[in-house]
């Protein structure tokens, strides 16, 4: 089995400025594991502006803020990136299996750090009632099928709630000639950013419902169309307050949970409401040597904040490596 | 008259009260930093966004190619400069920050690209 001194999970912002970080605080021998072809992770389908403000003091495109880190990482010979890795399971003693094309390794790092992001809620964990047609995406896939794919999943769009993926995707799927008829927020407000609201929605004068949410979705095999109606204080329908939009398309924007399965493999303890490791502190988990920093260890809603969380992950895991010699 | 703007120059999104007159701005409160007086002045007198958008690449490693207006445009040409953009093929490598199409529909911004792009390997 190969040894390493530093395994990092994840080659999104997290995993690449904690990469960076280890090794200009002094960890030698770096592997980065990235399940995706290419590094940058979400950034990648993020096309839009808003990143890199704090870090960088530059407004930037996704891609673009991904770049300045990808220039970074593969400057160094120092950190090896392991491209199109898959890690299927995590031992309690650290050791990763991964699969990559045509080959099943095994790596046992001293010190390790996840660096796994975070997935999308689904419209099962907002319970939505009706029919299971197709049609019914989450806002983030949406945007990889546009974004990246070339695709547009289809042109009449309800999006159900008003997280800032699913602002921007509005306003996306307005640009690439689709109609969004509603954002529908079961909230008082807004969940996403209060210029996503003014870029996204009012520029393209689409409507928003606010203490609104979906009473049910009807379709055979496609979405046609949806009920929607009011809620009180205390979220219960507001009798006579119901009404009918048309679409194909259903976007879900309801938030966001770490991903932090393998960790859970290993043994750490998860705090069964977040998703996020319990610990003192921040990036460490109740396992030594392992640390999880990014999305994985707390939603952020800043790219940056990733960066700055990931930074000082890269720092103390090189603490751990230099207190174990 | 007073309006009420929300700032969209970063994620902060201060609350901005506009003094109009004749259509001119004569003052900005609320604003944190400069970006906001200069933003509440083109909201007020001539709305501008950078357009963000993808276009299709032709035998490149990727499928979509990530581009922005390389400045603001008019929020008026959005829709058009879309139709500009779909028309677009992406058939080259490019850097970051390269040109992709030179000043979209006359407005003076160039549409670059916000990736590196390769040819398929």
């Amino acid at each position: 089995m190969v040894s390493r001194d530093l395994v990092i999970v994840g080659g999104g912002p997290a995993g690449m400025a904690a990469a960076v970080s280890a090794y200009e605080n002094g960890v030698k021998d770096i592997l980065v594991l990235e399940r995706d072809q290419y590094l940058g992770g979400i950034l990648n389908q993020c096309v839009h502006t808003g990143f890199g403000l704090e870090y960088f003091k530059e407004i930037l495109t996704g891609p673009e803020y991904a770049e300045r880190f990808i220039e970074k990482v593969t400057r160094v010979p120092e950190i090896e990136v392991s491209l199109k890795s898959f890690v299927v399971h995590l031992a309690k003693d650290k050791t990763l299996t991964y699969i990559k094309p045509g080959k099943l390794e095994t790596v046992r790092p001293k010190a390790l750090i996840m660096a796994t992001g975070c997935r999308e809620k689904t419209r099962e964990m907002v319970h939505i009632p009706g029919t299971r047609p197709a049609g019914i995406f989450s806002a983030g896939l949406a945007q990889k099928l546009i974004n990246i794919e070339g695709l547009l999943p289809g042109k009449e769009v309800v999006i159900v709630g008003s997280g800032d993926i699913g602002l921007i995707m509005a306003r996306r799927f307005t640009l690439e000639g689709a109609k969004v008829n509603a954002v529908v927020e079961i909230q008082k407000q807004s969940r996403g950013l209060l210029r996503n609201v003014v870029q996204c929605l009012e520029d393209f004068e689409i409507p928003l419902y606010f203490s609104h949410k979906i009473a049910k979705i009807y379709g055979k095999d496609r979405v046609e169309m949806v009920d929607i109606v009011k809620v009180d204080e205390q979220f219960n329908e507001v009798a006579g307050s119901q009404f009918r939009i048309a679409c194909d398309t259903i976007l879900v924007s309801v938030g966001l949970i770490p991903e932090n399965e393998l960790i859970e493999m290993a043994g750490v303890e998860l705090d069964k409401n977040t998703n996020s490791p319990v610990s003192d502190e921040v990036n460490e988990t109740s396992i030594p040597g392992i640390f999880v920093c990014g999305n994985s260890f707390k939603v952020y809603d800043l790219v940056d904040s990733v960066t700055k969380d990931s930074v000082i992950a890269g720092r103390i895991a090189a603490e751990y490596l230099r207190s174990l010699k | 008259m007073i309006k009420k703007i929300t700032c969209i120059e970063c994620p902060k999104g201060c609350s901005l009260a506009v003094d109009i007159e004749n259509c001119k701005v004569v003052s900005v409160t609320g604003n944190e930093c400069p970006k906001g007086e200069k933003h509440a002045k083109a909201e007020v007198e001539n709305p501008m966004r950078i357009l963000t958008t993808a276009v299709l690449a032709e035998g490149l490693a990727v499928k979509m190619v990530p581009a922005r207006t390389d400045k603001p445009i008019p929020k008026s040409l959005l829709m058009e400069a879309m139709e500009a953009v779909k028309r677009i093929r992406v058939e080259r490598p490019l850097g970051v920050g390269e040109v992709i199409a030179k000043d979209l529909l006359g407005t003076g911004a160039d549409l670059v690209s916000t990736r590196r792009v390769e040819k398929t390997s």
